[in-house]
């Protein structure tokens, strides 16, 4: 009963320290989407581009 | 010793189930660019850009492909306003520059100042009005 109980607990350190290291390798990584939504909605405001929709010239095939 | 061991694993249960969704969700979340540094630094490029669309559209600024703006074709901004033009360029630039900073900052994460100013400059260039002039992947000058 003892050995099978060690082994439990050493399972639920091990994945419990897996789930830890999992969340902090998930927040080394760069967010590229985060970083374009911010990057867009900066430039918007600087280039003035969301009181001109039509003029925001996103897209280069349309003029 | 049964009597002890359920809250104890009921509270590594209780563990893994709010760190795995706790990390998860704090990846996608957006970037804080709400901070009062962000904020006043847009506000002052906003302000410039008045001033710098002219220089777009006559070629004589162009959007490079590293975030920031160049004095690309001299030639094109008449001698009179040309030490403007390189002033509102350093200006430019400099806020830029203290942008990326600050947005990497603000988000407790300093060291991604080079990937968030190599995705701005990939967003100034995909925004940037048709007749202007951007940097394309290579560094070369094209007319959008």
């Amino acid at each position: 009963m003892k050995p099978v109980n060690a082994l439990l607990l050493g399972l639920a350190i091990a994945s419990a320290c897996g789930a830890m290291a999992g969340c902090v390798t998930i927040n080394i990584y760069f967010p590229a989407a985060a970083a374009e939504k911010a990057a867009d909605r900066i430039i918007d405001e600087v280039w003035q581009l969301g009181e001109r929709p039509g003029a925001s010239g996103e897209k280069p095939g349309t003029k | 010793m049964h009597a002890r061991r359920a809250p104890f694993w009921s509270g590594v249960i209780a563990l893994i189930l709010l760190a795995a969704p706790g990390g998860a969700a704090l990846a996608q979340a957006d970037l804080d660019i709400a901070t009062p540094a962000v904020r006043s630094l847009t506000a002052s490029m906003q302000h410039r850009h008045a001033q710098l669309a002219p220089y777009y559209a006559s070629g004589g600024v162009g959007v490079t492909r590293d975030g920031l703006v160049a004095l690309r074709d001299p030639a094109a901004v008449p001698l009179a306003q040309r030490a403007q033009a390189n002033a509102l360029v350093g200006a430019e630039n400099q806020d830029r520059v203290a942008l990326y900073r600050e947005i990497a900052r603000a988000n407790g994460r300093p060291e991604w100042e080079a990937d968030i100013r190599a995705k701005f400059g990939e967003r100034w260039v995909a925004k940037a009005q048709a007749g202007w002039w951007v940097q394309d992947a290579t560094g070369a000058w094209r007319k959008k």
